[in-house]
């Protein structure tokens, strides 16, 4: 027999501990498509998530992939906790690499210490105003955010598309679809030699810390945990709801900006068409995951850049195709949602007594 | 003259058969919210019902099981979507997103060894009333079994939800599950129905893509119509009568953006692919605006969990 029973109060060590619990069901679930698909699936998840990080240019490679996620990740959970749906982090992202590569081209051949800051800069200020359009949709015409924010991504998208391809290409690029490469003053300062780990992590570590102490020092966050939970609460005490939602936005927007002109002056050197891998999308499984909280979306960012590295390798050694990392991510998001019913409720294993044999 | 009226003519066919996919999903999904329930996964249900119909139609070479599976493969992908939502209890957004990230993983992987591999012909009806009959012709004939279906689902839908029980009992649950539930009606089935039902469509719109529209298997070949469907739903405030219509004027975007194109107007390409994006933002815009207008047409219980003690 089995009982199912309404919790009174939410048990907080198994709200961190489904996230692992969710994890391994993923493990679980993918080795049963592996096999579906005729390989080992013990030698198959291997390939996946052993291999890719057994050396030092894996771990670094792990960290390149987990400094957007985590950055774009602790922005969202600003949305997320506050009930707001920005579900184009991506849009915001490529965005904020137009405007900070745009930046970047204009200083190309400019030496300084200042250039830098100020492509890192106007970045993120591309990716919050590209926020903005969104919240003030929605404070000021009522429009639904998700549809909003996403349609923006595939406009964003287009644009990019159209300024490497038009104006902004490489005059000397034999009309590739990319633009120069940046000039070394405008690159992030790789930390040690032959690997491509960048001081963009710096940037992330930072964000980390600040969210923390907005989301739990401050009044802000306080506002943004109540309207979360209770926006009939929030409009009895009298909070400026209008005003959040488009604070919530632009500290997101910034926070995925900021990621882009990271991956752009980081790893990839210039703008071209295909600047990220979907991590904004990707960034609200880490959001969740992490349980939008600033250290669980550490350990869950670095989880799911696993993902992506290990369908990398995947794709190399079993010849699946890279979209095989959404499957798992995909899978860890419904078990993740899955695995909360144990959060609310109580499942009793009662044995069968005599009476009912 | 008459060549003109008969250029016209295949235009208005062209933007009819490219509106297909947009009123099979979002007729579905009107279906699923109207019961409360905001399923995020068309996206996802599409691609994975256009990747199993082209498989299916490669391997049994036979076009209705690859058309009866892309229905079946969109509804056992929702379920998926039913049982976190609805037994699990979970969080709708968050669960659509998941489905849709997980369909279009799970779709590639199986469409790795279907890419490049030319699709089949799909039989079209009355060709020869389209080619003799001008301007008319090409409007109304020479389309395929699934565009005549499609044309008429909204009608269908607005009949069902209008003057039957079954419709009365779905929109009851939609706007009031508690007292739905007081009724004795069970809302979770009625929930997990419509869920499916709107998955069969979305598989059965995916499959409209792959197999007739542009007949092969691409990567990633929804292209994001499935976003543009769930934006109907909104644009039509829950009427399936305005979801032909809003299906009808994005269906004419696109078309007259792929002529502007080949015409060769100096507007850039990228910017007239934009406009079905920035045409759904503003639409949205106009249509929001009025706040009491749409909380009217809305499923009261849109997207919230109903969770019955027993």
């Amino acid at each position: 027999m089995i009982k199912v029973e309404k919790r009174n109060d939410v048990s907080r060590s198994i709200y961190f501990l489904t996230p692992i619990l969710a994890i391994f069901l993923t493990l679980f679930g993918g080795g049963i498509i592996f096999f579906i698909l005729g390989f080992n699936p013990i030698e198959a998840l291997k390939f996946f998530f052993i291999t890719p990080i057994s050396d030092l240019y894996g771990l670094s490679e792990l960290l390149v992939k987990a400094t957007p996620l985590c950055l774009i990740a602790i922005g969202l959970s600003f949305c997320f906790k506050s009930n707001n749906w920005n579900i184009g982090a991506e849009g915001q992202l490529i965005f904020g690499g137009i405007v900070g590569g745009g930046v970047a081209l204009l200083f190309y051949n400019h030496d300084g210490f200042y250039v830098l800051p100020i492509i890192i800069l106007s970045g993120a200020i591309g990716g919050m105003l590209f926020a903005m359009i969104p919240a003030i949709l929605k404070t000021y015409f009522n429009t639904n955010e998700i549809l909003v924010s996403l349609m923006l991504v595939y406009v964003a998208k287009l644009l990019l598309d159209y300024l490497v391809v038009g104006p902004w290409s490489n005059p000397e690029g034999f009309n590739f679809p990319e633009t120069r490469q940046f000039s070394e003053s405008a690159r992030m300062p790789i930390l040690f030699d032959g690997l491509r780990i960048h001081a963009g992590i710096f940037i992330t570590l930072i964000t980390v810390f600040l969210s923390w102490l907005i989301l739990y020092k401050t009044y802000l966050g306080f506002q943004i945990k109540v309207s979360g939970l209770s926006l009939k609460t929030a409009k009895y005490a009298g909070y400026k709801g209008k005003t959040m939602i488009i604070i919530v936005f632009m500290i997101s927007g910034a926070c995925a900006g900021l990621a882009g002109v990271g991956e752009i002056t980081g790893p990839i050197g210039q703008l071209h068409r295909n600047i990220s891998p979907d991590y904004g999308f990707t960034a609200i499984i880490v959001a969740f995951l992490g349980r939008l909280n600033p250290i669980g979306i550490i350990f869950a960012s670095l989880i799911v850049a696993l993902t992506y590295l290990g369908a990398e390798t995947a794709q190399i050694f079993l010849q699946v195709p890279k979209y095989t990392g959404q499957v798992f991510q995909g899978m860890i998001l419904f078990f993740l949602l899955g695995s909360d019913y144990l959060l609310f409720f109580k499942i009793k294993f009662l044995g069968l007594k005599k009476n009912e044999l | 003259m008459s060549f003109d009226l008969n250029f016209i003519g295949i235009l208005i066919g062209a933007i009819m058969a490219s509106s297909v996919p947009l009123i099979l999903a979002a007729s579905g999904e009107l279906i699923t919210e109207r019961s409360g329930v905001l399923n995020l996964g068309v996206e996802g249900m599409m691609i994975i019902g256009a990747i199993s119909g082209f498989a299916l139609m490669v391997v049994t070479d036979n076009l209705f099981f690859a058309v009866v599976g892309s229905m079946l493969s969109g509804l056992i992908i929702s379920l998926i979507f039913g049982l976190l939502t609805q037994s699990l209890l979970t969080n709708h957004v968050a669960t659509g997103l998941a489905l849709t990230i997980f369909g279009i993983g799970m779709s590639a992987m199986i469409g790795k060894n279907f890419v490049g591999i030319p699709g089949k012909e799909f039989p079209l009806l009355f060709v020869n009333l389209k080619e003799s009959i001008p301007f008319l012709g090409p409007i109304f004939f020479g389309h395929s079994i699934i565009l005549y279906f499609a044309f008429g689902l909204p009608f269908l839908t607005n009949y069902f939800l209008k003057k039957t029980k079954t419709g009365l009992i779905i929109r009851a649950v939609g706007d009031s599950p508690t007292s739905a539930s007081n009724q004795g009606i069970n809302v979770t089935l009625v929930r997990y129905s419509c869920i499916l039902y709107g998955g069969a469509m979305c598989g059965l719109a995916g499959a409209y893509l792959s197999l007739i529209y542009t007949p092969q298997w691409i990567e990633n070949m929804t292209g994001g119509r499935g976003w543009i469907a769930l934006a109907l739903v909104v644009f039509a405030t829950w009427s399936p009568i305005k979801v032909l219509i809003g299906a009808l004027i994005f269906g004419g975007i696109t078309i007259l953006q792929l002529h502007m194109q080949a015409v060769g107007l100096r507007i850039p390409v990228q910017l007239l692919s934009a406009l079905p994006y920035i045409m759904t933002i503003i639409v949205l815009v106009v249509i929001s605006r009025d706040s009491r207008k749409i909380k009217l047409n809305t499923p009261t219980s849109l997207g919230q969990i109903f969770y019955k003690e027993k």
